[in-house]
């Protein structure tokens, strides 16, 4: 037998350097495993700084034993090879193990097995686990804020009804297909709209509605008659002046019995809250600050200066301030600049404040879609004697926006993540919800419990949206 | 210029609607201010603010003015900003580089570290680390040394305070130190463009760096002393530490979530940057016989910076932004003293809120200013 030199490990000695390393290895997280689940020490004998440090200096031992290259053996040259490759490596995988091994005890304790799930007072908690039952008990609060128990069906149902207004894509035939996209940018948001105003809020509120029903109405009608030239400029500005004068001019409230229904129990936006809100909220912010992104983000890139200069003077400005000042002048400073009979509600100057901010990110990043398409296209599309809007409609935007889909994704992902800072303005979503709940007096204590259930559901509804949008990425990928 | 009459229209319809929408906003917020008996101006700020903050890096009372308490929030801002920024940026790049490395278990869990802090709104993050972390800390009283110097409590960080005799000798060595080393890495450098020769200089840095301000405590009479936190009874129950520098738990926590949360989104962007660095430039400078070493300090870094400074300055302006939901734990920063307090006690809602997003912009804008020099610098210089 040749003499083995242990500085070295070699293939010559490939299996007594095979045993003692792992041996060794197998000791060392032995040793961390028994401390953190059965509190065992193996080594408490040892002085206490030399017996902390063990059973690193142990594995590292054995690690060092087993690196040995090209053994032949396939699962050893694994681990050398991904967790193994030199000292540094191998006492950072150790350390990783070692701390992976020490930190399940007490999070499996607190969230499983010393948590409590039964019972409906604060009296069943008294372990030193999480209190699941205040998260039980408080589950609507956080769920529909101050919504009245009796009526949050209400809210239930829209969601409901909404998400399967939503799903419609997935089953559309492909007749039905190249109607999708108005579907999802007009239709659906005006039905989501409708939901949100008559169903959540309920009340007789079916006056504007009326007016706003019949104006779309008429102008639909008498569009078909007016020539394609002015289409888009009839519909930019008739649908809103018919709007403005029956409802200021023509109609009196009397004069439709509509109005007289009586709806739902009325239930105003400061009752609303949780975590129906913070959809509700990211859900319209959504919609209206990519439609306005958009614009700022051709306006940026308008060869009309004084258009260019607007946009850009606007999106710099959104982008240099934080969300939450913003909010603040939503609040305190946007009343003083509407006139004293007017009022806006707080959740819309919310949803305003909130969608003219992101519309700025979203502008940005549209426009770097637009700035990554080669002038080609452009040329391609003017040479075929397309105007502005034609050439942006058909050419551009769709192979814009589909290059910046991450971005965009991102820039939702953040919206998302933005929604709890309306507690500024005294409105109540999960994380609002949470922080009033902790301040009952019969249920102090319980800080954690909450934001741990909070972290999760945010985490959850983040990463799905990632992913998602990973896969839409993929979807749209076509090679150019 | 071919000047067009076509090309006037809408941009005039555009400026026609901008400066109605302006003009509205301000006829109806004069009106409203006459009624209300508000008047405009920005007289207010010299007033005595009469109201107290409980953390601030000047000397600052209730005797001072609204400007002084404006100086106090946004000195704070920047504090929690600058601490963040250094904190995220080591953590980010460290996190990034292991990200892509070899090793399957640090890989991981560098990525789920990334994937983990980012999918949470930063607020709840701060909510969680202020509320339900640091709450859990000691009381005073009970509270145990770190190294028998610090003392982590409920009441915040207590951290020995320097005491310096001759302080301003040992600064001019610090800074007689740092530009011995930028002139002997000039003259290395063109040791070497010249003649081929190398010399140690980092070697020679750190020399310099810690034998000359040595040098000052052994013949300049500098001196240093710490004033360790000591604990003091108030009343039966009530201690506090005394002496010392004492650190607010806002301020750790929203230092701790702030960098926890922009440390993942600078770990994404150091790594896309050094991916985009191609393989072949790795490969061809190995093959011209510079070492591991070398080839990332002279190949791969400089290429990677230009590709990671422009996203990581975007990050550090939505740090700097986002230390603003500092007004949610009550650290008094520029939102909480400024926007908060000042305001209700004036009721100058337009001017306080106008005041304090012009300073963020110019927050924002000066950062970008600054990384935007540094980028031209690193750039590379097409001919």
């Amino acid at each position: 037998m040749n003499k083995i030199n242990f500085l070295k490990p070699d293939k010559s000695n490939l299996n007594t350097f095979l045993y003692i390393g792992s041996f060794l290895f197998f000791i060392s997280v032995l040793d961390v495993f028994l401390n953190s689940f059965f509190r065992l020490n193996l080594i408490g004998f040892l002085p206490n700084f030399l017996s902390f440090m063990m059973p690193l200096i142990i594995g590292f031992l054995g690690l060092y034993f087993i690196r040995i290259e090209y053994s032949g053996i396939k699962y050893l040259d694994l681990i050398n090879k991904h967790i193994n490759t030199n000292n540094f490596n191998a006492i950072l995988s150790l350390l990783i193990i070692f701390v992976v091994i020490k930190s399940i005890p007490p999070i499996l304790s607190w969230f499983v097995i010393d948590a409590s799930f039964a019972g409906d007072s604060k009296d069943v908690c008294s372990g030193t686990g999480a209190c699941w039952t205040y998260i039980k008990v408080w589950m609507r609060r956080f769920m529909y804020g101050m919504y009245p128990n009796a009526e949050q069906w209400r809210i239930n149902l829209s969601f409901i009804a909404l998400a399967l207004l939503g799903s419609v894509g997935y089953f559309a035939t492909d007749r039905f297909k190249k109607y999708l996209t108005l579907y999802y940018v007009i239709i659906y948001p005006f039905i989501a709209f409708l939901f949100i105003f008559f169903f959540i809020s309920g009340g007789p509120v079916f006056f504007d509605f009326s007016y706003g029903i019949i104006a779309a109405i008429l102008s639909i009608i008498v569009g078909f008659f007016i020539p394609t030239k002015f289409k888009f400029y009839y519909f930019l500005i008739v649908p809103f002046a018919l709007y403005i004068l029956l409802k200021y001019f023509f109609f009196f409230e009397e004069y439709i019995e509509l109005g007289k229904l009586e709806g739902l129990n009325w239930v105003e936006t400061g009752a609303w809250g949780g975590l129906s809100l913070t959809f509700i909220i990211s859900f319209f912010c959504l919609i209206f600050c990519f439609p306005i992104g958009m614009a700022f983000a051709l306006g940026r890139r308008s060869s009309f200066p004084l258009i260019r200069y607007i946009s850009i003077g606007f999106i710099e400005f959104w982008r240099g301030v934080p969300l939450i000042t913003v909010l603040f002048m939503s609040a305190v400073m946007f009343p003083m600049f509407l006139p004293a009979d007017f009022f806006i509600d707080k959740l819309v100057r919310c949803i305003i404040a909130i969608s003219l901010f992101e519309a700025a990110y979203v502008a940005e990043v549209i426009r770097g879609g637009l700035q990554a398409l080669p002038r080609g296209q452009y040329e391609a599309a003017k040479s075929l004697g397309m105007g502005y809007w034609k050439m942006h409609i058909f050419v551009i935007l769709p192979q814009a926006l589909k290059l910046v889909i991450p971005g965009i994704a991102n820039t939702f992902l953040a919206l998302v993540k933005d929604t709890p800072l309306i507690f500024v303005v005294g409105l109540l979503e999960i994380v609002g919800m949470l922080n009033l709940a902790k301040t009952n007096p019969e249920w102090l204590g319980f800080a954690m419990e909450g934001y741990v259930f909070a972290a999760i559901i945010f985490w959850i509804i983040c990463y799905a949206m990632s992913k998602y949008s990973y896969n839409l990425e993929l979807k749209y990928k076509t090679d150019r | 210029m071919n000047f067009k009459l076509k090309d006037l229209g809408p941009q005039l319809i555009t400026v026609i609607a901008v400066v109605l929408i302006f003009g509205f906003f301000t006829y109806n917020a004069q009106i409203n201010m006459e009624n209300r008996g508000i008047d405009f101006g920005y007289g207010f700020l010299s007033q005595e603010s009469s109201f107290d903050v409980q953390f601030s890096l000047i000397e600052y009372d209730g005797s001072h003015s609204y400007f002084r308490a404006y100086l106090v929030g946004l000195l704070n801002t920047i504090l929690v900003s600058v601490i963040g920024i250094i904190i995220a940026t080591i953590l980010g790049v460290i996190v990034g580089i292991a990200r892509l490395s070899p090793n399957y278990l640090i890989n991981k869990f560098a990525a789920y570290y990334v994937e983990f802090f980012r999918n949470i709104p930063l607020l709840l993050q701060i909510f969680f680390w202020y509320f339900a972390a640091l709450r859990a800390l000691p009381l005073p009283q009970d509270a145990e040394a770190i190294f028998g110097v610090f003392f982590l409590t409920i009441k915040g960080l207590y951290v020995p305070a320097f005491i310096w005799e001759n302080f301003n000798i040992f600064f001019y060595s610090i800074v007689a130190s740092i530009i011995a080393i930028i002139v002997i890495r000039f003259q290395a450098k063109k040791l070497q463009e010249t003649q081929g020769k190398q010399i140690p200089v980092f070697l020679i840095s750190i020399g310099l760096i810690f034998i000359l301000p040595l040098l000052s405590f052994l013949v300049g009479g500098v001196s240093l002393s710490f004033e360790i936190p000591q604990l003091k009874q108030l009343a039966a129950t009530s201690f506090v530490y005394d002496g010392g520098l004492s650190l607010p738990p806002e301020l750790i926590a929203l230092t701790l979530s702030l960098s926890l949360y922009t440390a993942t989104f600078i770990a994404e962007c150091v790594r896309a940057g050094i991916q985009g660095v191609g393989k072949g430039q790795k490969e061809a400078a190995a093959s011209i016989g510079l070492t591991p070493n070398q080839v990332l300090k002279l190949v791969i870094m400089p290429q990677a910076l230009r590709i990671i400074i422009p996203p990581t300055t975007n990050q550090y302006l939505n740090l700097t932004k986002n230390s603003s939901l500092a007004a949610a734990i009550a650290y008094p920063d520029l939102v909480l003293v400024f926007a908060g307090t000042a305001l209700m006690q004036t009721g100058k809602a337009i001017e306080i809120v106008s005041i304090t997003m012009f300073t963020y912009l110019s927050l924002s804008i000066s950062i970008s200013i600054l990384m935007n020099w540094y980028n031209k610098r690193i750039a590379i210089q097409e001919k």
